[in-house]
């Protein structure tokens, strides 16, 4: 099974939980992806069941040709991020799939209460953090990623299913 | 069942493929830059995890290489036009389609149980030799982590 390339790193990455957590869940996931949306109240199902067992990383890897609104997407959860407010815009972002429009997403920034408005909106417009959205991209692209959404389990590529009994049981037997 | 597999250091076959009315597609067209050659069952599958449309996402990345990407499979050019207008797919198609499954056979990439071509990953060097081949296991999208590493290979060779 493929291994992811770049490892995690509390610096860089998006994570949910406990960086001491025996196990790491890490998605690339696209915000236009419906696959994605269906994952993401599973994967926080999971989470929640599980406690301080598990680490949650989100990467991007927004399939531009096939989602025209995915890279915008990404740049206002990165945009959030920067203030903050990752994953108040992740679940957001996934919440209202159906509408993604630049415009839109300045509403979700208001609606989640991002503190610098004039920041979030200038990233939205000029396109900020596009270069950190590639490195997630191309980094998943060299870890076997091969559709969204893609979970890897402590690093190695989790193929089974994103079937809430599977990925928990998966994830149990990870965490010893 | 499938015949064997063409192994790295075998001349790539030559073949003209249809891929589209009154237009085809040779492979030794494109001599002088790599080119990957992506055998697969069937256009339409699902779109989110399908190898073809993630491909497709990546056409940069091959670019950055000066690599053509192929895709083949045993369906007719109208199904691969249909197919690609809905995907949106910027590389071509090619009909494998007649007599069924030729070239597929001739690179060990066709399933005799299925009548289809199996999932197959080729990356033939810009002399048209293969370097890189990888049969991917029934019902698993192999992503493209073995296609990039052969182009930093070959790139650097």
């Amino acid at each position: 099974m493929p291994r992811l390339t770049l490892p995690v790193d509390p610096a860089r990455d998006h994570t949910r939980g406990p960086d001491d957590a025996p196990v790491t869940l890490l998605e690339y996931g696209d915000f236009e992806c419906p696959h994605c949306k269906a994952a993401a109240p599973i994967i926080q199902d999971v989470l929640a069941e599980l406690g301080d067992e598990v680490r949650f990383v989100y990467r991007h890897f927004p399939l531009t040709r096939t989602h025209p609104n995915a890279m915008q997407a990404a740049v206002a959860a990165e945009a959030a991020g920067a203030q903050g407010m990752f994953w108040e815009m992740h679940d957001m972002l996934f919440d209202n799939q159906d509408d993604l429009s630049v415009e839109a997403l300045k509403g979700y920034g208001e609606k989640i209460g991002i503190p610098d408005m004039d920041r979030y909106r200038a990233a939205l417009e000029d396109g900020h953090h596009l270069d950190k959205i590639e490195e997630d991209f191309r980094t998943g692209t060299m870890s076997g990623v091969n559709g969204t959404p893609t979970l890897y389990i402590n690093g190695e590529r989790f193929q089974v299913s994103w079937d809430k009994a599977d990925l928990l049981g998966a994830l149990q037997e990870a965490a010893g | 069942m499938a015949n064997e597999l063409l192994q790295p250091g075998t001349p790539a076959p030559d073949f003209e493929l249809p891929v589209g009315p009154g237009e085809t597609v040779k492979l030794s067209d494109y001599r002088g830059q790599p080119v990957v050659l992506v055998f697969y069952p069937a256009d339409w599958s699902s779109v989110c995890s399908d190898q073809v449309s993630l491909y497709n996402n990546m056409l940069d990345m091959f670019a950055e290489h000066d690599a053509q990407l192929l895709g083949i499979s045993v369906d007719n050019f109208f199904s691969h036009q249909a197919f690609a207008e809905d995907r949106g797919l910027e590389f071509p198609l090619l009909a494998d389609f007649e007599p069924k499954g030729e070239v597929s056979r001739k690179y060990g990439a066709y399933n005799t149980d299925y009548g289809q071509s199996q999932r197959a990953l080729f990356v033939i060097d810009s002399d048209g030799v293969i370097r890189w081949s990888y049969l991917s296991p029934m019902g698993e999208n192999p992503g493209a982590d073995g296609i990039l590493n052969a182009l930093d290979d070959l790139d650097e060779s």
